[in-house]
């Protein structure tokens, strides 16, 4: 279909945010309002640019499409080269559309360096597009570290009290990760070279590369220490409560919900397919620090004060979640993780612009200032409740999808497993409704929360599209899912070959040895009805 | 050694020839025009121009000339013109710098091309005498340049110090080549090469070796012959502190990569072993002495013995790989690390000198497009993409795993990560501080064009490095021929 086209699709997404970001840099500062249009329209172009990716993707070409190639560095093998399958789709287009969120979300919250802002803004949505499209390891890394910088420069200037510090915190632990899974990445290139005598950072041929066990382990290793710090795993979590808090909105809300992201994108990417035999043997420690995460997540976050630190804390909570789905090298599991990375992705991100929109009015995070805000913002408190809920993962909204097809298969692999993160599920539900009793019900006993404004139409605009992903994919999960099978079908065959391709088995009658993946079948099932 | 040259000797040392020209005529026009500074300052660009111009009409030559006393090959052209555009570079930001600290140029330009002169013999010499006279007249044109500021102490405290050590770490090298000299009788380096083979190891051999490898150690400003380092890069002009961190210090490392893998490739095990561990400890000693300075001069000399540790890791690969890592990384070291000491060159006024971290604070608020600059400088010396240091130290580190020294490149990056820590706190003065002290920045014309070429040349090489890769590896191989052949041996 599209792939007929030799349209440089990818590199247009890639580079629109970009573009935008060095056109505001010829604006005069003193012209704000124009830097907010300019800002608001490139990612609005952004997210229609990434558009066909949905229309366009063909889920049952079990290729990698969109592909673009050309050559970089060709003395060390390096390429650009990019190209999507439905995982990164799904998370390209949560990126920009997050990122309009993000920059419309902003409008009256930044005053100072209003120019910078939006430059950093830009350049980092660019960043991580990047580093989802690229397919070339090394393109990739470039794409991974420089989100840093203007990340760094988002908590660092506009950030509130402890800025500074979360800045360098979060600088220096992603780094540190990252330089790391640089020598595995080097490891890897200088492995294919032996066997092959080609030097390339191409990962689809690294997903064909046997490596032999004990490098295997150490690669896993260095690629572990990159990707959980981002994800982030107990115990690397530490630098994600600061940043958070003291992140401004946007800034949290596209760490949340994008940011994070790269880490488990990472695992699922280049961990479980290039080093599959060292993932199995890494799966039970995996596992226990997922379930510690789950569990510690939500019992730190019951004991936060601070609202945005909760939030911060069940972040923790909910992607141990993801990692433990991902580890259950199920395919259940692995789409249940990749759901629930978008709905964490919606409704964190929704929840940190509810903080946001709170903090903007009374400039204090602290729980005990609010109480009854339902009756002075109701609409604010019927978004919150939603979001809430989808966070919990009630029936109908999106985290139920992603917990039940996590907890599924997790089950097959290990009950106990699937117990502790059921009852972490549990926790997560205590600490979200106490939250939202203690601002939203009850009387006003603040009396600075009387007067307090509504949602405006701006704010509401940046809730609407969140809602309605969250009903849409807790009611019709079938296109997401669909997208994601080719995907999940190219890692399990690599990590887990236990299980058969499912477009393979599509051809042959059920069979009672195909644990776990009766789920998709290919008859129309989906929705995890359970 | 027979006497005499012919013609073609002297046709192969043009650009030498040109520049020690280039150099009287800088003395004779200062004479000339005694009151227009302007005068010297071009003739010495156009020399260094001219110069560069010849260099690149040998490009692709690969010959032995003057009696197998030098080399023209990949190797040397490519860190002639290392030595050339900062030499050039030092001559764009001094103009301002020495009017500021109100010092006539004088012999200074002479001395800057002296010190490119004694380079180019160090990047070409193979043979002991050779490489030693180079390193000499460049040794000695940068003890002069360090004190150039006579009435200020700490620069008269920089040049004494610089020369004690520098001629103390001299003895020890001249020390060391003489016992290369007396176990082989010869002074060139494929004699030697050929003398070695098979011979017993034994302790003399050592000796020698040791005693190289410290009297160069002095010149890379190597731990733990790094002490003179950190007090001569801040007392003297901040230019010429830049150009003895870039330049100096590729000079010394071509002619140590060429004494050891032209001269010593039967060696290899035991050079390899002994740099490795004064690599360790350079760029572990320099970065943590890093983080405790609050003089940005000083700062940015340990940051310098930090990167020669990185640059040694090519070294110790001992590869060809490795060759042309290093010089990748010193290619891409002279832009960014230019770039830093040209924006302190700039923060000192007539009524600041400039050169603490707190002189830089508010410096965003003051002059955006130097804050922006001194970002990408600070980035690259980082090692953080897409600029030119990362895709540096993915040449270093990746020559280390290739030659299976991973665990020095593991301690190399865990060093680049810990030097984030300095490098962002400039950052952060620049960006998040918005008191400024003393009177307005002001970027000169010079100045300007120096920023510009070295955040062009940051930001290219950072995004598409091929052009460099190429040429660093076509020059590594005319060298790195020697120690492969001697580790199949």
């Amino acid at each position: 279909m599209s792939n007929a086209a030799n349209f440089p699709l990818l590199s247009l997404i890639l580079f629109t945010p970009l573009a935008g970001a060095v056109v505001l840099l010829f604006i005069s500062k003193q012209s704000e309002n124009l830097i907010r249009w300019i800002a608001n329209v490139t990612v609005g172009l952004g997210f229609l640019v990434s558009l066909p990716l949905w229309f366009w993707y063909d889920s049952q070409d079990p290729g990698w499409q969109f592909v673009e190639r050309h050559a970089w560095i060709p003395s060390i093998g390096a390429e650009y080269f990019l190209a999507v399958d439905g995982f990164s789709t799904l998370l390209i287009l949560l990126t920009t559309l997050m990122g309009v969120i993000a920059v419309l979300s902003s409008w009256t919250a930044i005053t100072m360096r209003v120019k910078e802002y939006y430059v950093f803004l830009l350049a980092l949505q660019s960043g991580m597009i990047g580093a989802f499209v690229a397919l070339d390891f090394l393109l990739f890394f470039l794409f991974w570290e420089v989100m840093l910088v203007p990340m760094y420069f988002l908590i660092g200037i506009w950030g509130s009290d402890n800025r500074l510090y979360s800045a360098i915190k979060f600088f220096l632990f992603t780094l540190v990760g990252s330089v790391v899974m640089l020598l595995g990445i080097l490891a890897v290139y200088f492995y294919y070279q032996s066997v092959t005598g080609i030097y390339t950072f191409d990962i689809t041929q690294f997903h064909e590369l046997n490596i032999p066990y004990n490098l295997q382990w150490w690669i896993f290793l260095a690629f572990f220490f990159g990707f959980a710090v981002k994800v982030p795993m107990f115990p690397f979590h530490t630098w994600l409560p600061d940043a958070h808090t003291d992140a401004p909105t946007a800034g949290s809300v596209i760490l949340a919900a994008v940011l994070l992201k790269m880490g488990t994108y990472g695992f699922i990417r280049f961990s479980l397919p290039i080093l599959p035999e060292a993932t199995q043997a890494f799966v039970p420690f995996v596992a226990a620090l997922s379930i510690i995460g789950i569990i510690y997540g939500a019992l730190v976050a019951m004991a936060q004060r601070d609202w945005k630190r909760l939030v911060a804390y069940s972040s923790v909570s909910h992607m141990g979640l993801v990692m433990l789905g991902m580890f259950a090298l199920t395919p259940v599991g692995i789409t249940g993780s990749i759901v629930q990375q978008l709905n964490h992705g919606i409704s964190t991100g929704a929840l940190f612009l509810i903080v946001g929109i709170v903090y903007e009015r009374r400039h204090t995070r602290l729980i005990s200032e609010y109480g009854g805000l339902s009756k002075t913002m109701p609409a604010f408190a019927a978004v919150f409740a939603i979001m809430m809920m989808s966070s919990i993962g009630l029936p109908t909204l999106n985290g139920f999808i992603g917990e039940v097809l996590i907890l599924q298969g997790v089950f097959v692999v290990n009950k106990m497993w699937a117990f502790v993160a059921a009852s972490g599920i549990v926790l997560g539900a205590a600490y979200m409704l106490w939250l939202y009793q203690r601002t939203m019900f009850g009387t006003v006993t603040n009396p600075k929360n009387e007067n307090l404004p509504d949602l405006n139409l701006r704010e509401f605009a940046t809730f609407v599209p969140l809602v309605l992903l969250a009903v849409w994919i807790g009611l019709y999960p079938k296109p997401f899912l669909d997208r994601l099978s080719t995907s999940v079908d190219r890692v399990i065959a690599r990590v887990n070959s236990d299980y058969t391709p499912r477009f393979v088995v599509a051809l042959e009658p059920p069979d009672a040895t195909e644990r776990g993946t009766t789920l998709f079948g290919n008859t129309p099932t989906h929705g995890g009805a359970p | 050694m027979p006497a005499g040259f012919s013609a073609t000797d002297f046709y192969y040392i043009l650009p030498e020839l040109v520049l020690t020209a280039g150099a009287l005529l800088v003395l004779v026009v200062d004479l000339l025009f005694p009151r227009r500074d302007g005068a010297v300052f071009f003739t010495a660009l156009v020399t260094l121009a001219v110069t560069g111009g010849f260099l690149l009409s040998f490009l692709g030559v690969d010959v032995t000339v003057s009696n197998g006393l030098l080399a023209i090959d990949g190797f040397a052209i490519f860190f002639k013109s290392i030595f050339l555009l900062s030499a050039a570079v030092t001559v764009l930001m001094s103009a301002s710098y020495l009017k500021v600290e109100e010092t006539r140029p004088g012999e200074y330009y002479f001395l800057v091309l002296c010190a490119t002169l004694g380079m180019m013999f160090m990047a070409s010499g193979i043979d002991l005498i050779t490489l030693f006279i180079g390193l000499e007249t460049m040794a000695i044109a940068f003890y002069v340049l360090a004190g150039f500021l006579k009435p200020n102490r700490r620069s008269n405290e920089a040049a004494v110090k610089y020369f004690l050590l520098g001629a103390f770490s001299l003895g020890i090298l001249l020390y060391g080549m003489s016992l290369l000299y007396g176990l082989t009788g010869t002074t060139t380096l494929n004699g030697i090469a050929a003398a070695l083979v098979g011979a017993e190891r034994n302790l003399v051999l050592a000796l020698a070796l040791v005693l190289v490898a410290a009297g160069m150690g002095f010149k890379i400003a190597a731990v733990p012959f790094h002490m003179w380092a950190p007090d001569v890069y801040e007392g003297a002009p901040t230019p010429v502190t830049a150009f003895l961190s870039v330049g100096s210090k590729a000079a010394a490392f071509a002619m140590l990569a060429r004494i050891l893998f032209v001269g010593l490739p039967g060696l290899v095990d035991d050079w390899q072993l002994i740099f490795a561990l004064l690599a360790v400890v350079t760029m572990t000693v320099g970065n943590i002495a890093a983080i405790t300075q609050s003089n940005l001069k000083r700062m940015l000399a340990y940051s310098s013995i930090a990167h020669a540790g990185y640059v040694l890791i090519g070294l110790v690969a001992g590869t060809e790989r490795g060759l042309a890592a290093m010089m990748v990384y010193l290619w891409v070291y002279l832009f960014m690390q230019f770039g830093a000491f040209a924006i302190v060159t700039m923060l000192r006024r007539h009524d600041v000198v400039g050169d603490e971290l707190k002189d830089i604070s508010g410096l965003y608020f003051r002059s955006p497009l130097a804050a922006f600059a001194m970002l990408v400088f600070m980035l690259s010396l980082g090692g953080i993409p897409p600029t030119a240091g990362f895709m540096g130290k993915v040449w270093v580190f990746s020559a280390a795993i290739e030659a299976e020294w991973v665990w020095l490149a593991v301690i190399g990056v865990v060093n680049s990560a810990i030097s984030i820590f300095y490098y962002i706190r400039v950052v952060v003065f620049m960006w998040f501080k918005e008191e400024t002290i003393g009177s307005p920045v002001r970027v000169s014309p010079s100045m300007a064009v120096v920023l510009a070429v070295a955040v062009i040349g940051t930001v290219v090489f950072g995004v598409y490095p091929q052009i460099l890769f190429n040429h660093a590896q076509i020059a590594a191989e005319t060298v790195g021929a020697a120690v492969s052949t001697a580790a199949l041996r």
